[in-house]
């Protein structure tokens, strides 16, 4: 037992303690009622602090969605075809990074990198077989695709034109937020400014063609991964979603419409009640900015749908079951977050593509979550909580100062374009650091209870097979062989013509080129032709 | 032993674009009192070893998390010899795994570091080797 006059001086040393969230914000030792004003809100009603929807989960459970996808079309088909009959109810593809980064396999910037991080797919005739066997009017797919995202959608629709599926069955989210790849995720390919044009582009062809589709997903996930905390995770992508909007409005779109298809998407990190107050911070914010800064009227439009990744930099190759417990925390303060798609990641996430066994077990996390703990069971059932509504008025004001930072520095292209941002994010990220190697943040297996074995007992090692990169460039042969050349050059020259001119919509053009058998690379290089590449700002301070 | 002075180049080869890792080092280094060069994302294995010559640096330091460090690593030394550089230090940073590591040292690198490492340690490694 101990001394209760010891107990009591430890007890008074941690209660003067200031402490914060790692987004600065202090912490309460206990909450009270009159830290906040203002009266309880409603779920399903705006601002949507409490969620975007009256019933909660009761009426949607949220999408179960797996990011996957390695090798070949053919390897990624038959993980997709596993997953979903263990349950999954959404897509999720990963594409490699000569796809994201607009290289044809043979290019010989892609030659390290062929199905190595995701599928490689580089023509319609990969989007046939990584969809063989699946419904595209059964299954929503979610794309994480910026630089080459308006070729990878016309690429799904063709896929979908060529299975007879009508395009206004299409369901799912492509990323295309270039704004981000900027600063943080690195694949960016045009300038700012066509960027911004085909992103336009993709988002009003999609509203008209494939009305159920989401064709952007802002996402701070990527920034928040580069070292940035969650609040300047939210203010960011905040700032990067009001470009997108003004973007949009130029290009002549009606603000009730296109903002109904807006989502985004977060990572989900370790300080639980900061993350969930995150989340709903973030929907109030933003309905208030699209009420009073756009004018938007229809509530849907005001509305801040949302799908995280649980997992990502707060996962470690030390100790790695330890990320079981992290994802399912983490998946925790998603739901009581109100997200609408949530993937779990594989314990064996932070050092290999997840094996068959870890990527189910992640699966499983969320279905317990979702069918045993009940927490999904009553709306919000934080809402009213003194720490968390004040938690989450804390937040709404940290996200708002980020973003006047930002409107401070002269809006987002000019931060991105100077480097300002990512500068920010990189200092941040050697603060967040430094912190873990001082022992300040504890990664537990990390900077304590570490063991020095190096047989972690992580079981299965998943193997890419080396032979992936060779079949992918024989198939890749055989289209090139097969196709009708001719015709995919006077297309590619259609599109050239029309990127060079000013307004019209790429899309269609782009997605004729699909039906014909351009490639990806040849897409993407006949646009630079016209537009050139952006010029990365190297600053470090 | 100081990196007082040290030439190095931090550099980014392939389409991998996290630049975290490669960011923090450079600061780090710089405010250890070395001459920091860092290239911005996807640079080919030929543009690294052309500016490590170039800029006749000690070391290079090569960020990589995309899995494919082993061909990428292997190309920019074997073009580093060609060019007759064969004294500049190679050392990799990024997810590189247990195996991974003996055969990038196999093939001539002096040290490969991972997110998990103190950035003090990892310092003192560059500072033992370039010393």
């Amino acid at each position: 037992m101990t001394p209760p006059s010891k107990a009591a001086s430890t007890s008074s040393a941690a209660t003067k303690e200031l402490r914060r969230t790692p987004s600065g914000i202090e912490i309460p030792l206990i909450a009270t009622p009159n830290m906040r004003q203002g009266t309880l809100e409603t779920p399903g009603e705006a601002p949507f602090t409490r969620g975007i929807f009256p019933d909660g989960y009761r009426g949607r459970m949220w999408t179960m969605r797996q990011y996957s996808g390695f090798g070949t079309a053919e390897e990624s088909n038959e993980r997709y075809q596993f997953l979903m009959e263990q349950g999954q109810t959404g897509l999720s593809v990963a594409l490699d990074l000569p796809t994201q980064c607009g290289y044809d396999p043979t290019d010989p910037m892609a030659s390290a990198e062929v199905g190595k991080v995701g599928v490689s797919l580089s023509n319609l005739r990969e989007f046939e077989i990584l969809f063989n066997n699946i419904e595209l009017d059964r299954v929503s797919t979610s794309f994480t695709i910026n630089g080459t995202a308006a070729i990878v959608y016309a690429m799904y629709v063709a896929a979908a034109d060529k299975a007879g599926i009508p395009r206004d069955k299409l369901t799912g989210t492509i990323q295309n937020d270039i704004l981000k790849e900027y600063v943080a995720r690195g694949t960016w390919i045009f300038p700012v400014r066509p960027s911004m044009r085909l992103i336009a582009d993709s988002v009003l062809f999609a509203n008209k063609e494939t009305p159920r589709f989401n064709p952007i997903s802002i996402a701070g996930a990527h920034v928040r991964d580069a070292g940035c905390n969650a609040a300047e995770e939210m203010g960011y992508t905040l700032a990067n979603g009001v470009a997108y909007v003004e973007e949009l409005l130029r290009r002549g779109g009606d603000v009730n419409k296109f903002a109904k298809r807006l989502s985004f998407f977060f990572y989900v990190h370790m300080d639980f009640f900061e993350e969930i107050s995150k989340f709903r911070a973030a929907r109030r914010v933003w309905a208030n900015i699209m009420k009073d800064k756009f004018g938007a009227t229809d509530p849907k439009a005001l509305m801040f749908r949302f799908g995280v990744v649980c997992g990502g930099s707060s996962l470690t190759a030390a100790q790695p079951l330890n990320n079981v417990v992290r994802v399912g925390i983490e998946n925790m303060a998603a739901v009581l977050g109100g997200a609408q798609s949530i993937f779990t990641c594989a314990f064996d996430e932070a050092f290999q593509i997840p094996t068959e066994q870890s990527a189910e077990l992640a699966l499983r996390t969320q279905q317990i979550v979702a069918h045993e703990s009940g927490i999904a069971d009553s709306v919000d059932p934080l809402g009213g909580s003194y720490f968390v509504e004040h938690m989450t008025d804390q937040m709404e004001a940290e996200i708002l100062k980020v973003m006047a930072d930002i409107d401070e520095y002269g809006g987002v292209e000019k931060a991105i374009e100077e480097g300002y941002i990512q500068m920010k994010i990189a200092q941040r990220a050697r603060e967040r650091k430094e912190k873990v190697d001082n022992g300040e943040r504890i990664v537990v297996g990390v900077n304590k209870y570490q063991r020095d074995e190096t047989d972690q007992g992580f079981g299965e090692v998943f193997e890419l097979d080396p032979s992936a990169r060779d079949r992918i460039l024989d198939k890749y042969q055989m289209v090139m062989d097969t196709r009708d050349n001719t015709e995919a050059q006077k297309l590619l020259q259609r599109l050239g013509t029309a990127a060079a001119a000013e307004g019209e919509n790429l899309l269609p053009y782009i997605v004729d080129c699909c039906h014909g058998y351009v490639t990806v690379g040849e897409m993407v290089g006949e646009l630079k032709s016209h537009w050139g590449e952006f010029q990365e700002p190297v600053r470090l301070t | 032993m100081s990196l007082k002075g040290k030439r190095i180049l931090i550099a980014k080869p392939g389409l991998d674009g996290h630049d975290v890792g490669a960011k923090i080092i450079a600061l780090a280094l710089r405010d250890a009192g070395a001459d920091v060069i860092y290239t911005g994302l996807r640079k080919s294995p030929e543009y690294i070893a052309r500016i490590a010559v170039d800029e006749d640096v000690d070391a290079v330091g090569l960020s990589i998390l995309s899995g494919s460090h082993n061909e990428l690593v292997a190309e920019t030394i074997k073009l580093l010899r060609e060019m007759d550089a064969d004294d500049v230090k190679i050392f990799v940073g990024g997810t590189v795994s247990g195996d991974d590591v003996q055969k990038l040292k196999v093939a001539g690198v002096a040290g490969v570091f991972t997110s998990e490492m103190k950035i003090e340690d990892t310092l003192a490694e560059l500072s033992d080797v370039l010393g």
